[in-house]
Parts: structure tokens; sequence; C-alpha cells
């Protein structure tokens, strides 16, 4: 068995006193899909801030393929994970430009990849026009071209779809779908989407209150579940 | 005096220029420091910023010519009544408006583009530079409103230069001059070409604002 991607240990965050995030342990596999559902306030995008090395655990070990991140992460461990977030923020630039932003950073040739990558999303079209000028579906798919450009070993997803019309729900699940299965990458997405959550992932996790209440198989998750949390949280009943 | 005229429109664009862009070496990063770090004390630098801002030139001007004169802490460098005197004086005048500008043009971005860049994979400074070009509009504005007030002011120049012909005297000085000696013609026609050098600096730098945008946009 491989090493998992991460390792958290006891890993808590705290905001002003109070505990964000709190794991007693979670391994998350290499070339996994993980879902992560949970009501808002359970700290699903905190956990995918630490695991983008945004910002450190307060206490705690947070393990990255066996070696433990240390609080400042140096560009080549933070380089190695990216995140699409919910609102897609891009900048006053060029829908290729933006696409491009990450390969510069890394002083990488943007060339053919930007136009493979826009051609993933079908942006092509769109390619020189400014990104502010974008529908909401063309900019969170702008987002992940931006993302996927980078080939990162783990893309983070926060409520990707999250206000999307259908049409672009379908066209960014069935990229994501294809990134983990033809390129292996490890995804983890948060989502409120129990059904989106069923859809894609290989395993889910129901976060309460900043702690883990049940990890388990897709299937299992959603048709056994062993905590009657997680059996209330999928029948779509307020849990706690 | 119009012999005169090309000199002295040469000295007011070499000590305001040169003062410019001394202030916004230093007052962009800093700028962005502020706007961007969670530094000790950041309320009361953010308060004297902003009362800099509003700095009377003829107080810098003191403050400067006590320094530099001759028992003063930087007597020894022999710049009172010289060109670099009056570069000093107007770096302290611009520096509050570029580092405050700019700071706020960042802190006016939205919060969201600082961790999209870091997790794009930004370094600290990447992203200081990105947030930079992002804020342009505002930090242009904070760059000509630093060179509409240094070109325009008087009092500093006059207490630190000493409005000394052919060497230290500028459009600003060489105004209040004529005005006293009575030659109001004169002192308008000065006026008038200091009011187009402000109107040509600042088109040149809108145009390259328009530029700048034009490319990132291409």
């Amino acid at each position: 068995m491989s090493t998992p991607v991460y390792t958290l240990s006891g890993v808590t965050r705290v905001y002003g006193g109070r505990a964000v995030i709190s794991i007693d342990a979670l391994a998350i596999e290499r070339g996994e899909v993980l879902a992560l559902v949970g009501p808002s306030g359970a700290g699903k995008s905190t956990l995918l801030r630490l695991l983008n090395f945004l910002e450190p655990p307060s206490a705690g070990e947070l393990c990255f393929q066996g070696q433990p991140a240390p609080a400042e992460p140096p560009l080549e461990l933070l380089r190695r994970v990216t995140t699409v977030f919910q609102r897609p923020v891009l900048l006053q630039r060029s829908v290729r430009d933006n696409v491009a932003y990450g390969l510069k950073l890394r002083g990488l040739s943007a060339d053919g990849r930007v136009d493979a990558a826009l051609d993933r999303v079908g942006l092509s079209a769109l390619a020189r026009r400014p990104a502010h000028k974008l529908s909401g579906g063309e900019m969170q798919r702008a987002a992940l071209a931006r993302a996927l450009v980078l080939e990162p070993d783990v893309l983070l997803l926060d409520e990707p779809t999250a206000n999307l019309d259908p049409y672009n729900v379908g066209l960014i699940e069935s990229i994501v779908r294809e990134q983990n299965r033809m390129r292996g990458t490890t995804v983890v997405l948060v989502t409120h989407n129990v059904f989106q959550a069923r859809r894609l992932a290989t395993r889910v996790g129901l976060l309460l209150n900043g702690q883990l209440v049940e990890l388990a198989p897709t299937e299992t998750f959603f048709e056994t579940p062993a905590d009657p949390r997680t059996a209330a949280f999928v029948r779509g009943e307020m849990v706690y | 005096m119009l012999d005169a005229l090309g000199p002295i429109v040469a000295l007011s664009l070499y000590v305001s220029g040169l003062a410019l862009a001394i202030a916004t070496a230093i007052g962009l990063p800093l700028g962005a420091l502020l706007a961007l770090r969670p530094i000790p004390g950041k309320r009361l630098v953010e308060l004297l910023l902003y009362t800099g801002m509003g700095l009377p030139p003829v107080v810098v001007g003191l403050a400067v010519y006590l320094l530099l004169s001759r028992s003063g802490p930087l007597g020894g460098l022999g710049w009172l009544f010289t060109p670099p005197a009056m570069i000093m004086a107007q770096v302290i005048i611009a520096l509050p408006l570029v580092a405050g500008l700019t700071m706020t043009a960042i802190e006016g971005l939205d919060p969201g583009l600082r961790l999209q860049l870091r997790s794009l994979g930004a370094s600290p400074r990447q992203v200081m530079w990105t947030l930079l070009g992002e804020a342009r509009g505002g930090v242009l504005a904070a760059i000509v409103a630093a060179f509409g007030g240094i070109l325009s002011e008087v009092g500093a120049v006059m207490l630190v230069g000493g409005n000394i012909e052919g060497q230290t005297r500028v459009l600003t000085t060489a105004i209040v001059l004529e005005t006293r000696k009575g030659d109001f013609t004169l002192a308008l026609a000065l006026g008038g070409v200091l009011l187009t050098l402000a109107f040509v600096s600042n088109a040149a730098l809108l145009r390259l604002s328009g530029k700048v945008r034009h490319i990132r946009a291409d």
C-alpha cells in the first residue's frame, strides 16, 4: 500500500478560542476522490485551506506524502496542490492570461498547455476575452483550467459548482472525473450537494462542528452509514 | 526671464521627477506591505501616513532645513540650497501619498484574491506584484496625485532650495518671485507653463495606464 497523500493526526485549527477543525485521524489516499460533506460552518473550507498549506494547523501533525508539512511551507510543496474556490477570483486580464498565470509564476512556457487546458473546459473561443466579461459558469471553468494546467498532485475543490446551471455542473464534473481517472490526480471535493458527492467520490466523509463523524466508501456512506447523524444527513435532515 | 525658462522647467521636472521616482520605489512596496502584513502598530502607521498626506510643505521644508543646516545632523552633506535638498523634501511630501493610496488601493481588492494567488503557487513577492498590478488604477492615481502635489508645491523648495537663479529656481519659486516683483504677466505665464506640464505629465501617466490595461487584456 502506498503512502497516503495526506495524513492528519490530532489536527486542530482554532479561531478566537474556538476549534473550527478538530480531526483525530484522517488519511487521504493517492488517486482517490474524497468528498467532504456537511452543513455550513462545519469546517469544510478551513480543512481545504489546511490541505493547501494556506494556513497551518493550530496543533497536531499534517503530513504530505509522509513528510510533516512545515508551518511556512516551501514553494515546492505549495505548488503541488491547488484549490478551485467556490467563487472564482480571476485577474483583470484575458482568459488566456489567467490560465497561464500559474505557469508563469513557475517560469514555465504557457503555449501548448494553456491552449489544451482551455480546450478541455470549452473556452478556446473566449481565450482573448477579458475574464471579467465571462458568465459565472465560464468563470468557474476558467478557474478550473487555471488549476488543471498546473498538473497538481492534489486538486482541492471548494463547492466548485455552487450556483451553476446544470450544463456547467455536468461539464465541470466530467472534467474532474477525467482528471482523476486519466491522470491520477487526487481530488478532495467539498460540497453541500450529496448527489454530487455520490456521483464523483470514491469515499465520502461527513464533517460536523469541525469533527469527522464518518468516513466511508461512497456506497457504504449512502447505503449503510454507521453513524445515525450520517444517515440523517443523507436523508436531508438537519444534523448538528 | 524667458531665456531662463528652459533651465527652470528642466530643473522643475528633474527635481519633481526624481523625487517621484524615489517615493514610488519606496512607497509601492511599503503600501503593499502595510496592506498585506499584520504588522504590530499598523493602525498607528496608517494614522501617520494619512496625516502625512496632508503634511504642509512648508513644515517639511523647515524640518529638512534644520536637518541639513550646518549645525544639523545631516549638515555634513552640504546639500542645503542645492537640488538634492529639494528632492529630499519632495520625497518626504510624496511618500505618504504614494504609500497611503497604494495601501488603500490594495485593501480595496477582492479579499479572496490573495488566497487564490497563494493557492496557485505565488511566492509572497509574486503575490505583492500581482496585487499591485491588479490595483493599478489606484496605484497610478497615487503616483499622479503625488506628482501633482510636489510639482506645484512651493514652501519646501523655497526654504531648502533658496530660489537661487540658475541653481535652485523652479517654476513655483519663480512664480512667487515674479509676483513679488509685480510682474504679474510673467508670473501668470509661468503658471500656465506649470499647469501645462502637470497636464502633459498626467496625460502621459494615464496613457501609460491605458496601455498597461490594454496589454493585460490581450
